[in-house]
Formats: structure tokens, C-alpha cells, sequence
């Protein structure tokens, strides 16, 4: 590839790269919309609803009024560290999206170790936190960039081998195979053999970006806001953007794996990238009414939760599934041939 | 220029810059971070080299997950620079010692090896559908089988061996016993207590409630015990004193 044709190349996938974040972008605006009259329903409120029809022009309300406040720098915080650790963080959360597959063509690059790249790209994530918490100097920051450390950390474990179970089904590493391996109707997605998994899988992915009842990095009755408590404005809407950014992620990553991706649930509807969205709408969904409905975890039970009980459940159903596939039992070995094919 | 080129050599000179300042940087943090960036630049390399599964591990594992806990340890500790610095001189000898000695054998090594194209002839790149996570795999599970088996003890042992290093009982700290707490039942914690209004009255004059206080108490308590409301007739009590 020559120079010029490797910068045509470039740009071209820039161009992509904006097709998928800008709806990206969208689609946290509205999660945050959503996020606020779903639990406002579920308390018998209103929620927002004066900023245009229903409050639908709420979120672009906050965005305006977060980009016209002034971006404090605490004086005895690292100046340079402070101002990158929100777009550390957003970067993480933004470039995994580069593999995930839309529907069996739209898709930005189809890597064969699609899987591990994601898993690798969501533990960066932590970085912006960690970062931020030191930078800022401050005690409260600190504690909670320490609490998130350790609790994701604690619960990579428990998601990475909830996906060693879904590549031992489905043979393959790349994202678009492993939706493949599933394809029939609702009874051949994997959260049907891989049960256990998906639980676990799903509850790590809420820990992982911090969402309550998980939220102890954020705390605001014991350590004020945690990491962000020195943030204001464009740098706090950064953090902001992030964590919904992961939490579609984190949907749209477990539809894939668990729930079908873009196949349709039953044979006589077409598959297509509508069944990947209301998939993944279904999936935030949940996100929203844990954060409705549970109180926060005390820390100590939070990494009971993960190191005793997740990691444990992953291991023995690990070992079920090999088993299975050795004996060549039917759900399990079926599905493996089907994605070897 | 090929694209590629241009690609390796920036990420190459950000990681040579980063490995530079991994041990010239005073702050033990930023020492750290450097070598973060240290890292994700080799993975960046590794990828062009088409390692793609060592790329991503090394991400996943040093990055995602070591230096997060270095990161982790670094950030609370109070190191001392000063104690750290002393004898400089000294060690300035061998470590020189060592630093030429590896020099001299990388440059040893490339000299013999790469002297010309036809002796280390360039790749041919493997078509799209190659991968090789797969390859690695059937390389460790098959041929390797033993040597992978006896790196898994060693692994093992050494986690046993940590646990065994950092773990120490404390004989007065309270532990929680949850699968114990689950098995709790109603009756186990709840008593139900039946009390006749003369032991209310005896229970009013204990506390110091002002007499109206607890005259509404006792009528409080008496219309729980009216209604055949199970409430030990105290509550009522305390419910009378707070305003």
C-alpha cells in the first residue's frame, strides 16, 4: 500500500469511525433521557418534562449548559493528568466499539481476535478513573479511584471467563462467528446453554462500569462523587459520556454474545440490525431498573460477590461445558460444529 | 515512504521516549504510566507484525491488569527519593557493566544475523483468514502440551505461595458468615412478646417522660393493645417521650 493510498484509506475510516459515533454519541443522550424517566416512572414521578415535548430536548439542555461552565484545575492537582484522564477514559470506552458487529455486513473491522480486543480495550477503561483520582489530589478522589481499581480488576476475572465459556461454544474469537454459531430461532442463542454465564457475565459488566448498585467508586454519601468530585463542565461531561458509552457497550456486547446479535428471534421474521438495537435496548433497560430498585453494595460484599461466588460459578460451568463437548452432548457440541463450519 | 514504515517509526520513537522516561521521571507515577505507554506502543508494533493475539494479551494482561495493581501499590506508597539516590556512584560501575554487556550482544546478534536481505529475508504476510490465536494454540495444547502443564504448576504454586505469604489470622476481627445468614429463619430473630397494661404502667414510670408524655404513651400503647396490635407496649413508650 503506498502512501497516499494508505492515507485515502485513512480517511475513509474516519468517515466510518464518525458513522458509528456519532449515533453513539446520540444514543447516550437519549440513554440519559431514558435513564431519568424510567426511574422517575418507577418512582411515580414525572421525570424531565419541560425542555421541549416531554422533556425531550432535555439532554441536549445539559450538554449546552455543562459546555458553558467553566473547566476548574484544582491548584495542587497534576495539571497534565487532570486534563487526560477524562478523554483516556472516553477513548477506551469509544475505540472497543471499532469490532462490534451492526449486522452481518455493517461492521467497522472484522478481526479475527475480535473478542480479546474488546476485553483488552473495556480494562483500559479503568485508567481514566485511576488517573483522575490521583490527579485531582484529593482524598475522596483518591479512595474512589482506589475502590474502582480493585473492583474491576475483581471483576475482569469473572467476565473474561464468562467469555472463555462463549468461544468454547461457538469455536471462534471474532464477533460476527460467534453470532453466527447461534443462528435458528430464540431456543439457539447462547444464554439458553451458557445460562449461568450470561448472569454472571451481565452482573460483572454493571460492576465493571460502576453502575449502582455497584457505584462505591462514585459513592456520594460517603466519598462525595469519588473519582470526578474535581471535575466541573466539558471535563465532568467527558466521565459522563464514558460510562453510558460503556454501558451500551456492555448491552450491545452480551446481545451479541448471549442473545442472537442481529439474528431475529423467530424464523419467520428477516434478521437485521433492528433486532441488534431493540436488543440492546432491552438490555439497558435492566441497567436502569437495577439502579431503581438496589441499594449500593457494601464494598466488602461487592468483592465477596466477585472473587467468591462469579469466579467459582464461571469455573464449574467451564468445566460442564468441556465436558459436554467431549462427550459431544447435544446443545453445547451442536452449536460448536455449527460455528466451525 | 510505505504507510506501515511511517507507523513503526513513530510508535517506536513514542516508545523509546516512554522507556526513557519510565527511569528518568522522579514521580514513582508517572514512572509507571510511562511504562503503561511503554507497553500499548510494543503492542502497536507486535500488531504490525501480525501478532495480533500477543498484541491484544499484552494489553489485556500488563496493561488491563498488572499495572493497574502497580499503578495501585505506587500510588499509596510515601517512597522516600533521597535514601534511594545514595551511592549512585557505586553502582554506576556495574550498572554501566551490565549495559554494555547487553549492548554488545544485541548488536552481536543483529550484526550476525541481519548482515544481509537474503540471510533474514522479509516475511511474506499471511492472508486475512489466518490466525493466529489458532496456531498458537494448537502449538501450546499439542506439541507443547508438557511444558505448558508444568508452567501452569509453577504458576499455581506461586499463587498458593502469595496466599500463604500475605494471609494472616486475626483472631479478634468479625467476620460475616453469609451462607450461614441466609439460613437464618424468622424465629430465630424475632421474639413476639404478649404484655398486659400493667407492665406498661411500670415501663412509663421507668422512663423520665414528662407525665404527659407518658400519659400519651400508655394511651397510645393501650390502643395497640386494643386493636390487638403485637407491638411491645416500649415502643409505644419511646413513641410518646420523642416530642
Amino acid at each position: 500500500m503506498g502512501f497516499f493510498e494508505g492515507l485515502l484509506f485513512l480517511l475513509w475510516t474516519v468517515f466510518k469511525i464518525a458513522l458509528i459515533i456519532v449515533p453513539l454519541i446520540l444514543s447516550v443522550a437519549y440513554l440519559t433521557y431514558a435513564e431519568r424517566k424510567v426511574i422517575g416512572a418507577i418512582q411515580v414521578r414525572k421525570g424531565p418534562n419541560r425542555v421541549g415535548f416531554f422533556g425531550l430536548l432535555q439532554p441536549f439542555a445539559d450538554v449546552l449548559k455543562l459546555l458553558t461552565k467553566e473547566v476548574l484545575v484544582p491548584t495542587n492537582s497534576h495539571r497534565f493528568l487532570f486534563m487526560i484522564a477524562p478523554i483516556l477514559s472516553l477513548g477506551a470506552a469509544f475505540a472497543a466499539w471499532a469490532v462490534i458487529p451492526f449486522s452481518d455486513t455493517a461492521i467497522l473491522a472484522d478481526v479475527n481476535a475480535g473478542l480479546l480486543y474488546v476485553l483488552a480495550l473495556t480494562s483500559l477503561g479503568v485508567y481514566g478513573v485511576i488517573i483522575a483520582g490521583w490527579a485531582s489530589n484529593s482524598k475522596y478522589a483518591f479512595l474512589g479511584a482506589m475502590r474502582s481499581a480493585a473492583q474491576i480488576v475483581a471483576y475482569e476475572i469473572a467476565m473474561g471467563f464468562a467469555l472463555v465459556g462463549v468461544l468454547m461454544v461457538s469455536g471462534s474469537l471474532n464477533l460476527g462467528d460467534i453470532v453466527d454459531a447461534q443462528r435458528g430461532n430464540i431456543f439457539h442463542w447462547f444464554w439458553l446453554p451458557l445460562f449461568p454465564l450470561f448472569i454472571v457475565y451481565f452482573i460483572s459488566g454493571v460492576a465493571e462500569t460502576n453502575r449502582a448498585p455497584f457505584d462505591v467508586a462514585e459513592g456520594e454519601s460517603e466519598i462525595v462523587a469519588g473519582f470526578h468530585v474535581d471535575y466541573s463542565g466539558m471535563a465532568f461531561a467527558l466521565f459522563f459520556l464514558a460510562e453510558y458509552a460503556n454501558m451500551i457497550m456492555i448491552a450491545a456486547l452480551a446481545v451479541i454474545m448471549f442473545l442472537g446479535g442481529w439474528l431475529s428471534p423467530v424464523p419467520f421474521l428477516p434478521d437485521g440490525m433492528g433486532w441488534f438495537f431493540a436488543k440492546t435496548a432491552f438490555m439497558l433497560f435492566f441497567f436502569l431498573w437495577f439502579r431503581a430498585t438496589f441499594p449500593r453494595y457494601r464494598y466488602d460484599q461487592i468483592m465477596r460477590l466477585g472473587w467468591k461466588v462469579f469466579i467459582p460459578v464461571t469455573i464449574v460451568w467451564i468445566t460442564v461445558e468441556a465436558v459436554a463437548i467431549l462427550l459431544e452432548i447435544a446443545p453445547w457440541f451442536d452449536i460448536r460444529a455449527v460455528g466451525a463450519a | 515512504m510505505d504507510f506501515k514504515l511511517l507507523v513503526f517509526w513513530v510508535f517506536s520513537l513514542v516508545l523509546v521516549g516512554a522507556a526513557v522516561g519510565v527511569i528518568t521521571t522522579r514521580n514513582p507515577v508517572q514512572a509507571a504510566l510511562f511504562l503503561v505507554l511503554a507497553f500499548v506502543n510494543s503492542a502497536v508494533i507486535w500488531m504490525l507484525m501480525e501478532a495480533e493475539f500477543l498484541a491484544i494479551t499484552l494489553v489485556l494482561v500488563y496493561v488491563g491488569a498488572v499495572m493497574v495493581l502497580f499503578l495501585f501499590v505506587v500510588m499509596m506508597l510515601d517512597i522516600n527519593l533521597a535514601p534511594l539516590r545514595e551511592g549512585f556512584h557505586k553502582y554506576l560501575v556495574v550498572g554501566g557493566g551490565i549495559v554494555a554487556a547487553i549492548v554488545f550482544q544485541m548488536i552481536f546478534l543483529i550484526r550476525v544475523k541481519w548482515t544481509g536481505d537474503d540471510k533474514f529475508p522479509q516475511p511474506v504476510p499471511k492472508p486475512a483468514e489466518y490466525s493466529n490465536t489458532e496456531e498458537l494454540g494448537m502449538a501450546m495444547y499439542t506439541d507443547y502440551l508438557f511444558q505448558f502443564e508444568v508452567a501452569a504448576v509453577i504458576l499455581l504454586v506461586a499463587i498458593v505461595a502469595a496466599i500463604a505469604l500475605t494471609m494472616r489470622r486475626r483472631p479478634l476481627t468479625k467476620y460475616q458468615r453469609p451462607a450461614e445468614q441466609v439460613l437464618v429463619q424468622k424465629e430465630d430473630r424475632l421474639r413476639v412478646v404478649e404484655v398486659n397494661s400493667q407492665d406498661n404502667q411500670d415501663i412509663g414510670s421507668i422512663s423520665n417522660a414528662a407525665t404527659k408524655a407518658s400519659a400519651a404513651a400508655k394511651a397510645n400503647a393501650a390502643n395497640h393493645s386494643d386493636n390487638g396490635d403485637n407491638n411491645p407496649p416500649i415502643d409505644g413508650a419511646t413513641e410518646g417521650v420523642k416530642p
